[in-house]
This record gives structure tokens, sequence and C-alpha cells, in this order.
């Protein structure tokens, strides 16, 4: 037997194979999904707009930030560099190219930098929860806590923008077995937590509508640049290469593309034209809705969610 | 396991920064720098002379220590960057007409006297890098010790070397929390650990102001070769790509720093220094560039920062 480690669970949780998140759903002749104007695309760009902590207190798993013990400079200070300087270059960018990004926003930016918070309100981006800091986990919290900080998010984004907290990324990608559930039962829309699929799936919860909107690792800058240490030529190349197939294969039933980005890794002078050149590239082309998170969240529950659960019922009935 | 309800408790959410040694700054919202002679780019190239010590602790920084003693294999590399690779530098840096700041382990300029003469015949300037590659600055280590390690390496390098060393960089970019006072206490001017801008700021000790330097780890050989693999013709379209943005904009925002760290022991090997070449040839090639030393760059953001 495999043994986990079990400090940031409580007590009565079963470690389990198969979660069942959501049914299963072979990506072949699917009901055909189009996007508003018939577009066969729907592209969404998501900036992290982060905080991280210089002292962190420590959970029951250590900030995986954190390097060397607090303070660790190579990784605080880069982050630093987001919000101080690459933030503020991919803001000119975006409005030079009519960008309209849906923000993974740590919720404490609204208290550290409200006038960056401001800036990216004015111009309508959308935000969705991204936990209170990127250095403070969702592990171990109870019941009560993990409430508690989605109702310290939606708070504060209604106060920084009026908007509906309608989206969600756990904290440097942290869950714990309920979060899901209270996200439903609190009325977001969707989460961002999967990687299972390149279409928006609904997902198997006692409450609410919450449906799962394609998000990305793999075309994450994190990932391309940093993890897979690619260039920024071999990233801008592997996202083009994403979207070309999406972009074919949704000709036959509308996909999602998003390109997850962080203003620390992409901000810097040998990477920022990369990423001009493609978006320049995906909004060039046609049949491509560039859209929020939330519009396409809302368009595919509106339109979709009702018959693919019916269908998927009947896919099940079939084949299990 | 639940998590203590001190876990939520956000005892710096505030409007700034989570501790007190800078004010929050959008970097495009200050006042535009002006080099001398209307340059647009400051090129502040820096080579770093290390000295790791067969005995340190394995797998303390990159670059270290990492097998069984006697870890020849990381030992000899190292050393081959200061025996052979920093002289390919060396004339790669003359032949471009380019002058360097050299950030030295005091126990690194001790043990090669004929390199600080190198250094100081052409003018160059020296920087504090501690004592040597073991002895990481950082929290673990008690705050007599470090200032102990921060006081004698600055004399060491001082008497080596004949400058008054006003910069300083942390072995390993590991600083602890009070590394900055203890830098500031024995007349350090301005450091290079913290990555968080382009251009220099205020930065608060205990001691008096210390003035941040920019570094451009993100760039280095060390990050782009050294842990990303890259290719010796990526970097140096990298670096170039990140001259070329900095030139462009600070046509538009004001004077603009490129920095670009050195190891003697990636960029020096045969295979890569024309890499260097090539870098050092397309700034060359441009009007309007100021290469230049640490200091230098500092006093000419201090004049204007006096007069702002």
């Amino acid at each position: 037997m495999t043994s986990f480690p079990r400090e940031h669970l409580e007590a009565d949780v079963q470690i389990i194979a198969d979660p069942g998140l959501y049914a299963p759903w072979p990506y072949l002749d699917r009901p055909k999904i189009e996007w508003p104007g018939g577009a066969r695309l729907a592209f969404w760009v998501a900036p992290n707009v982060e905080f991280y902590e210089l002292n962190p207190p420590q959970g029951p798993i250590q900030p995986s930030t954190l390097w060397r013990p607090a303070p660790d400079l190579v990784n605080y200070s880069i982050r630093d560099y987001g919000n101080r300087v690459g933030f503020w270059r991919m803001l000119s960018l975006f409005d030079e190219l009519g960008v309209r990004p849906s923000v993974s926003l740590s919720i404490a930016m609204c208290d550290h930098c409200p006038e960056i918070v401001e800036e990216m309100a004015s111009r309508d981006w959308e935000f969705f929860s991204h936990g209170i800091y990127n250095s403070r986990y969702l592990y171990g919290l109870s019941e009560e806590q993990e409430l508690g900080v989605i109702a310290d998010a939606r708070e504060a984004i209604r106060r920084a923008s009026g908007q509906s907290m309608d989206g969600w990324l756990s904290p440097a990608l942290t869950n714990t077995p309920r979060t899901l559930q209270l996200l439903a039962r609190s009325g977001v829309r969707y989460t961002l937590d999967l990687f299972h699929d390149d279409q928006p799936t609904p997902l198997n919860l006692p409450d609410g509508r919450l449906i799962s909107l394609p998000y990305s690792l793999e075309v994450n800058d994190w990932t391309g640049l940093h993890t897979s240490r690619g260039t920024p030529a071999e990233y801008a190349e592997r996202i083009r290469d994403q979207f070309d197939r999406l972009y074919a294969e949704g000709s036959e039933s509308g996909t999602v593309m998003c390109l997850p980005l962080h203003p620390f890794l992409i901000g810097v002078p040998h990477r920022v034209d990369h990423l001009a050149g493609v978006l320049e590239y995906i909004l060039g082309h046609d049949g491509v809705w560039h859209a929020t998170a939330r519009e396409i969240a809302g368009w595919y529950v509106e339109h979709y969610l009702d018959s693919t659960v019916a269908a998927q019922r009947d896919f099940a009935r079939d084949w299990s | 396991m639940t998590v203590e309800g001190s876990y939520l408790r956000y005892a710096h959410r505030r409007p700034g920064m989570d501790h007190e040694r800078y004010p929050l700054e959008n970097a495009f919202a200050r006042s535009p720098v002006r080099w001398p002679n209307g340059a647009r780019v400051a090129v502040w190239i820096m080579p770093v002379i290390e000295f790791f010590p067969l005995d340190m602790p394995l797998n303390l920084v990159p670059g270290g220590m990492t097998r069984p003693f006697p870890d020849y294999w990381n030992y000899t590399l190292r050393d081959y960057g200061n025996r052979v690779g920093v002289y390919r530098i060396l004339r790669a840096l003359d032949a471009a007409g380019f002058p360097a700041t050299v950030a030295f382990n005091a126990v690194a300029a001790e043990r090669d006297r004929f390199l600080v003469q190198q250094v100081l015949r052409r003018g160059w300037e020296v920087v504090g890098m501690g004592l040597d590659m073991a002895h990481l600055h950082s929290s673990a280590v008690p705050r007599d010790m470090e200032s102990a390690w921060v006081e004698s390496s600055l004399a060491r390098l001082r008497t080596a070397t004949g400058q008054p060393v006003r910069g300083w960089i942390s072995p390993g970019l590991s600083e602890s929390f009070v590394t900055p006072d203890l830098l500031a206490a024995a007349g350090v001017e301005y450091f290079c650990d913290w990555m968080n801008d382009e251009l220099p700021y205020r930065f608060k000790t205990e001691a008096g102001e210390l003035v941040a330097m920019p570094h451009s780890h993100e760039l280095s050989d060390l990050k782009l070769i050294g842990d990303y693999g890259h290719t010796a013709s990526q970097y140096a379209e990298q670096v170039i790509d990140s001259f070329d943005f900095l030139y462009r904009e600070a046509a538009e925002e004001g004077g603009r720093i490129l920095s670009l760290p050195l190891r003697p022991w990636l960029t020096g090997a045969p295979h890569r220094i024309a890499a260097l070449e090539r870098i050092l040839k397309h700034i060359a090639s441009r009007a309007g560039v100021w290469a230049t030393t640490g200091s230098a760059i500092l006093d000419a953001w201090r004049e204007q920062a006096r007069r702002a």
C-alpha cells in the first residue's frame, strides 16, 4: 500500500482512487457546441495577478514557493517584480491589442495594491478568486474555514469591482476534498481546478450549477517557460500549436482555449514581444470568440449544460 | 488535522507591501531617469567570481558540491571558470570596449591576486559577495555570526583590492531578514539581491538607506543555461531581445538598465563565448548605449533623485 501524507487532511477523509468528479464523455461524436456568432473556438486570457508573502505562516504543507526558509528572496522578489514592473507592461500590451482578460486574483491584492486592482476594474476586466494569498493554501481548512475564505473573496471582489465572484482557481491549486461542493453551494459558476477536457463539463455535485471550464497547465507560462524550461520562442510555438489544433477541431464542436499568464514571468523584456506575437496571431483568426470566463461559462450553461447532462446519462446507460 | 484559526488571520493585509523595507511602486509612474549623454540603456555587466570549497555542505547553492567527497567534478568545473573562462570574458569585453563590475567572494579575491590585478588595471569596479559560496546568508545564521561574515568579507575584499567596495550581492542570492541592515552598517551603499525592479530604488534599513539595484537573475547564464538548459545561441537571442525591448521602451519611458550577470564557468566555455561576443557586438552597434559600472549608475541615479 502506498502511504500518503495526511497532515493536511481531516481524520475522517478516505483516500480514494476515483473521486467521480464528472461523467465519462469521450472526445468523439459529441453533440456540437457552437459559440456566439457561429465561432468555433472560445479564447480567454487569464493573467494571474498574485501576492506572495515574504514570511508566510506555516500550514500543514510548506508553500512550494519557499525554496529556502524565509526570506526566500529569489521567489519573493521576482513575484514582487510582477506587480511593480511586469503587470504594467502586460496592461499596455492588452490595451494595445484589445485583450479582455479574466483575472485570477489573489484577493489580498485588493488590500496591498489597490491601484492595480482599480486599473483592471476600470477596464471591466473580469475577476475570479485565486484565494487570499498564493502563499496560503486550502489544505487542512475545516468546512467553516473554507466557507470563510470563499465569503472573504466574494466580498472583496464585490467591493473592488461590483462584480459577483463567479469563478474559482484555488490558491496554488490546493484543494480540500470538499472545495468543489462548497463552491457549488456558494453559487460559484465555474471552477478552473480540473484539467480533464478541452470543453466545459458538468460536475457531479449535489447542489448548484458549478461547471468546470478549461484553464490550462499546458500553455500556462509557468509550465511553458519555467517547469518545461522553454525559451520564449518555444513557448510561443507551443501556444500557436495548441491554438491551431483546437481551432481546427472547433469546426466539429466548439473548443475552449485559455492562455494563463503570470506578469512576473511574461512581463520581462525578453518575453513580452513573444506574447504580443501569439496574441496577434490568435486574435487575427475569424471564428474566434474572444470572451471572458464568465461569458463562456454562461453561454455553455444556458445552451448546453442540461442537454449535455442528459446525453451523458444516456452514454452511461449504454456503456457502463 | 485542521488548521489553527491564526492561519487565516492576515497580519500584513494592508495597503503597500507586507514589510517595511520599501513602499509599493509602479515602475512606470516614476520620473523618467536620464542617463549621461542622453543614453537610452545603461549596460551593466557583472562577472561573478565564486569560490566553492570542496568541503562545503552538499546542495547548498547552484554550482556547489552535490556529490560525495571529493566532488572533483563540481569543484574543478567551477575552478575552470576562474582559471580559464574568465579570461575569455575579459577578452570579449576588451574587444567591445565595455567595462565590468566584478563580484568577488572575498576568499576568491585573496586566492587570485592576478585576476584582481587584471580587474584593477582596467579600472573596473569590484563588489562584495560575502566570504565564499559555503557561507550562505540566511535566517538560519545567527545575527552575530552573519554580522561578522559581512564585516570580515568586506574588510578582506577592501584590503585585497584597495577599492572602497560600495556594492554587494549575496552569495547564492540568499539573505536573512537582517542582511540589508548589516550591509548598511558596514558601509555598503548599494546591493543587488532583490530582483523586483529594473531601476534603482531606496531600501530602508536600521542603519540608514541602501539603494537596491537591479540584478537580472531571470536573464542570467546561471538561470537560462545552468538551470533551464538553453543553448548558447538561445541564451544570446534572449539577451539581445531583452536589450532591444529595453532600448525601444527607453525612448518612451526614460533610461533603462540591462543587467547582465556572467558566470565564467558557464559563459566562459569555448562553445559559449561566441554567444557573449555576439551579444556585445549587437549592443555596441547601437547609439545611445552607456556601458558602465554599478557605482557610476548609482551616482547618476542619486544625482537625479537629489534634484527631483
